[in-house]
């Protein structure tokens, strides 16, 4: 291992730019007569639009024009999209309302988008917005995720009992028939809380149209810029492809919230053409607590059905899932195809079986947050699996041992094949870490301080490298999801590698260059990572669902291969020498049993000078591109145990140990997934114990600042034992699993499992405030009493 | 934000004469309650006068048997104070645990009492230690000054100039904090001065800071913790959020008056 290549923890290369200030975010972009778009939003969570009168507010100080939705319907511009078409029970297909850019006739949630205002400066565009007079008729809100199917009141006419879906996966019926032969079953009924995304950079948007082109550029905070020019172009109608421009610049990060393609930046693009001056809006904080996508927000009920000896048999699980008042751009996988597959776990359960309902509420569109689906299934899946353990009075380590899986290949009953791991391994080193054996001490410990002391598992999986194509698409997804690259080599042996990908956080100008200067023997300062721009890379995917090791940087291997294979030809020219003899390690070019090698940098220089070789036989330059197309997801998984105290005078629960093992397969840089799996549970351990979106009987959101809402900060948090174990995945040619959404995905089980071993009962749910803590814990010391 | 003019004075006795003769005026000291609201157009005076120049507002001295704070005498500045922290070491604990860093070192105190906040510490501390809320026109007790929720008997034109804290023989501040906001979600104040013993209550009152006159009776009769043991406060007249319900915040006053005691006697 070299000190740069793989496996190294070099240090980020973007950090410079991004703590000197130099980083260039959206809200950064200044266009010459630039103008600000500032969005009237609904008060009311549900409203018919009697009418809309600019007319006022138009001839304010400033102001360069002013559009609704009937303007955006005038021109042609079509709603936003869901990309993922789900199936009923009964193979119809899934009933969505129209989403509208700009509210046509009907607002649907608190902060849809009425209208919008273009003027010189935001405070202008601001006063005339308080001028325009909307005459809303109030409709009664449905706000509740369990209560929204067959309410009074219809959100969209296309789903007449608010509806989106009733879907399934599995073998109802072998399931039904486990359940009849089982010794015992586990009931359980869980609410995985709403979150809100708060990424630190909120969202953003230039638009910018050139007349003399014809071209329109938009700036935007996305995580995936190609998927936003496609859907702005082939289902929005902004312009064709050829004619439209997006550029993601350095994004401070997204979670999920960013690959969506919101009204804002559709309005913005579209706006600038018709005041003909470039339009910027950017969220404030506010905005992005009622308007980014929200997560999670599922009531189910689930049960597991175990044999004498505590062998599992059976699971069976009905979800209802929120999806808010519109489908966001994914948000129809996450309850489905991105959940249901993930519930055998770790486990080798023979029979599933999975219903989810999803429903229109009058709340803010639901869509994949850090994790999408897959923390939703390890909550179910590691609840009821500790919950199991108590009532057998099995140790909880114990009984995950008997269950896990144990040969590889295997195949679930709910499509996913897992390829490899090795489960027992990370336990084994997660109860080392933890120290396990005194864990009752330490209980005993905490007792005679008045504090109840617990201890939690999670044993998770998750699928990642977002996905094969073909998988994909016959699941309903809209598009492949394959990733691009182009490895350039200037002709000095410099490289710029182009992706598809796209970092809003994840370090990719490190880990890629990390990979192309291992592979191609050439220091990294000499590899540059350009992505975000759909003028520079080709068509790409982007980044999420922690596919950028996966599939993107599988890409970048596959164009590494072919710039080695034009090397060796080039080589073989200038060495005079037959190419099978020319190998390439260490950054040069050899000939077989021979000292004649020819470095890195000067092959370059001959491919493209081409004085050595005839370019006809040989075409002139070193540049490669290739896509990638994933055989199988990815499965990482791992054990996380957590410890806590809680204090049942006050309900406060302090974390005191966290122990993390988890096989990623290969790690680029150990520094980084660290980083990872440390952000990873902050956020679980915020689902957990401290975040929550909360809307009240009217749809107001109630939680719509940081004075309401519990970020986690740093003092909420225990110092983490990392820990790895590797089974290098087969599937790609890095053995990369990934790594992004582990640690959200992990956590919320294990501190609530921690906080049921404390309390002594399960009744609590998230997230587990001090107040919540409190009250549960009565129950316990009344217990603690009586015994 | 809506347009304002900005007066930047640099005394009380200016700072008094901008007020009185700008229409709609507002007093700037910290700003960290006037200007989110202002940026969240919920507040629009016409004419902001910052106190930010006046150097007779600010300062710290001791004055016979009294600490005597400047109203424009920053958070930071009562936390780090050699003075505070000697004469009472509890006012100087509050400070240094008001919001954050960065609050305390442009919120003021002066600022504090004026907005009187339900959720704001310095109140709890004024009313148990006894302190006098002096203004360029008077003399105020701080059971006179505060009269409500985000109320106060300023008057039209009335600033405040100083603060002075009577010494005592023990204080001591618990507070549990709002997990989201950090504010003080119950915030208790003890102090004993001679045979005389206030416990005061901020964060968690209907109608603000408030005194728990059973707390004190106790405590007047032995000043520990020991002496509040199965004492309960009553859930009526306690406010009620998605935090905390007026039960659990009133259960939270019991434990945090017993913290307060505690660290007031050193156990």
């Amino acid at each position: 291992m070299s000190a740069t290549g793989i496996g190294a923890a070099v240090r980020r290369k973007e950090d410079h730019r991004f703590i000197t200030g130099q980083g260039r975010y959206t809200d950064d972009v200044n266009r010459p007569g630039q103008a600000q778009a500032y969005f009237l939003r609904s008060p009311h969570a549900h409203a018919k639009i009697k009418s809309i009168d600019t007319k006022a507010a138009a001839a304010m100080p400033g102001v360069l024009g002013i559009f609704t939705g009937a303007d955006l319907a005038a021109d042609k511009i079509g709603g936003l999209i869901c990309g993922w078409m789900i199936h009923n029970k009964d193979g119809s297909p899934m009933r969505a309302g129209a989403h509208p850019a700009l509210a046509q006739g009907r607002v649907r949630y608190v902060g849809d988008h009425v209208a919008v205002v273009v003027a010189e400066t935001l405070a202008q565009a601001k006063d005339a917005a308080e001028a325009i007079v909307v005459d809303y008729q109030e409709l009664s809100a449905v706000v509740e995720t369990a209560k929204a199917a067959g309410a009074k009141t219809v959100i969209h006419d296309e789903a007449p009992d608010n509806t989106v879906f009733n879907w399934h996966l599995g073998d109802k019926d072998a399931t039904d028939k486990a359940f009849k032969a089982a010794k015992h079953v586990t009931k359980l009924d869980l609410v995985n809380n709403r979150l809100v995304p708060n990424a630190m950079e909120p969202r953003a948007a230039v638009g910018d149209y050139d007349a003399g082109e014809g071209i329109f550029t938009l700036y935007t905070t996305s995580q995936n810029p190609h998927v936003a020019r496609l859907v702005l172009s082939a289902f929005i109608g902004i312009a064709p492809e050829n004619k439209l421009r997006v550029i993601a610049p350095d994004v401070g990060g997204g979670f999920g919230s960013k690959i969506f393609i919101y009204a804002e930046e559709t309005v913005c693009v579209w706006a600038a053409k018709k005041v003909g001056r470039p339009v910027k809006w950017t969220a404030d904080r506010t905005e992005a607590f009622l308007s980014d996508a929200h997560g999670r927000d599922h009531v189910t009920h689930a049960e597991l059905a175990t044999d004498a000896d505590g062998k599992i048999l059976a699971l069976k699980v009905h979800t209802t899932a929120n999806l808010g008042a519109y489908l966001s751009t994914f948000s129809s996988s996450v309850p489905t195809y991105l959940y249901a597959p993930l519930l055998s776990g770790q486990y080798d359960i023979p029979a599933i079986y999975c219903e989810v309902d999803a429903v229109y509420t009058n709340t803010a569109p639901v869509d994949a947050y850090r994790g999408a689906g897959r923390p939703e299934a390890t909550f179910v899946v590691e609840r009821l699996i500790e919950v199991t353990a108590r009532q057998l009075g099995k140790d909880p380590a114990k009984f995950r041992l008997q269950n896990y899986i144990r040969k590889f290949p295997h195949q679930t009953p709910v499509i996913m094949a897992y390829d490899t791991g090795n489960y027992a391994a990370s336990l084994k080193k997660a109860l080392e870490i933890i120290d396990y054996k005194g864990i009752g001490k330490r209980k005993r410990d905490s007792a005679r301080a008045g504090k109840l002391r617990g201890i939690g598992f999670s044993s998770y999986i998750e699928a990642c490298g977002i996905a094969p194509s073909a998988a994909v698409g016959s699941l309903g997804a809209g598009v492949g999801l394959w990733e691009s690259a182009e490895v350039r080599v200037n002709p000095i042996g410099t490289v710029e590698v182009l992706t598809g990908s796209h970092s809003h956080g994840q370090g990719h100008e490190t880990t890629f260059a990390q990979l192309v200067s291992d592979r191609l023997g050439i220091p990294i300062d000499n590899v540059s990572i350009i992505h975000g721009d759909t003028d520079k890379v080709q068509m790409g995917m982007g980044t999420y669902g922690s596919r950028s090791g996966a599939v993107g940087m599988s890409a970048i291997y596959k164009a590494i291969d072919k710039v080695i294979a034009k090397g060796k030809k080039v080589a073989a020219y200038v060495l005079e020498a037959d190419e099978a003899d020319i190998d390439f390690a260490d950054g040069n070019f050899t000939v077989k049993g021979t000292d004649r090698k020819l470095d890195f940098g000067s092959c370059a220089l001959q491919a493209y000078v081409a004085h050595k070789f005839n370019g006809q036989e040989l075409e002139p330059g070193l540049k490669e591109g290739a896509f990638y197309d994933p055989t199988n997801f990815t499965f990482p998984a791992g054990v996380h145990i957590c410890e806590l105290e809680i204090d049942p005078q006050t309900g406060v629960t302090k974390i005191d140990r966290w122990a993390a093992v988890d096989d990623f397969g290969v790690v680029i840089n150990p520094m980084i997934v660290e980083g990872q799996v440390h952000g990873g549970i902050a956020q679980g351990v915020g689902q957990a114990l401290l975040e929550g979106a909360r809307y009240n009987s009217d749809g107001q959101l109630v939680t719509a600042s940081f004075m309401d809402y519990t970020m986690p900060r740093a003092d909420d948090l225990p110092s983490f034992d990392v820990g790895m174990t590797v089974t290098p995945c087969p599937s790609n040619p890095l053995g990369i699993k990934g790594c992004g959404e582990a640690g959200a995905i992990a956590s919320p089980p294990a501190v609530i499992n921690a906080i049921t071993d404390a309390l002594g009962h399960e009744d609590i749910a998230m997230p587990a405030t001090p107040q919540a803590v409190w009250r549960a814990a009565q129950k316990s010391i009344s217990r603690l009493a009586a015994e | 934000m809506y347009a304002f003019t900005y007066h930047k004075p640099t005394s009380a006795r200016q700072a008094a004469t901008l007020l009185a003769k700008k229409e709609d005026a507002k007093l700037l000291a910290g700003g960290h309650t006037l200007l989110p609201t202002m940026k969240q157009r919920l507040a629009s005076p016409a004419a902001i006068v910052d106190l930010g120049a006046c150097a007779d507002l600010k300062g710290i001295t001791l004055k016979g048997r009294n600490i005597v704070i400047g109203a424009m005498t920053t958070h930071a500045e009562v936390a780090a104070s050699a003075e505070v922290q000697a004469a009472i070491p509890a006012l100087a604990y509050l400070a240094s645990h008001i919001g954050d860093p960065h609050v305390r070192h442009r919120g003021t105190i002066g600022g504090s009492v004026a907005n009187n906040d339900p959720a704001a510490d310095y109140p709890a501390a004024l009313l148990a230690l006894g302190a006098t809320v002096i203004t360029n026109k008077r003399k105020l007790t701080a059971e006179e000054f505060f009269t409500g929720l985000y109320e106060t008997a300023l008057e039209e034109g009335e600033i405040i100039t100083k603060v002075s804290f009577p010494l005592v023989s023990k204080a001591g501040y618990a507070k549990f904090r709002n997990p989201a906001s950090r504010y003080a979600m119950v915030g208790v104040f003890v102090a004993k001065r001679g045979s005389d013993v206030r416990v005061a209550v901020t964060g968690a009152g209907e109608g603000g800071v408030f005194r728990w006159p059973e707390a004190e009776t106790a405590l007047k009769v032995r000043f520990s913790p020991k002496s509040l043991d199965g004492f309960k406060h009553g859930s009526k007249g306690i406010n009620g959020d998605i935090h905390a319900d007026p039960e659990y915040r009133a259960h939270l006053i019991g434990v945090m008056t017993r913290q307060a005691v505690a660290q007031a006697t050193g156990k």
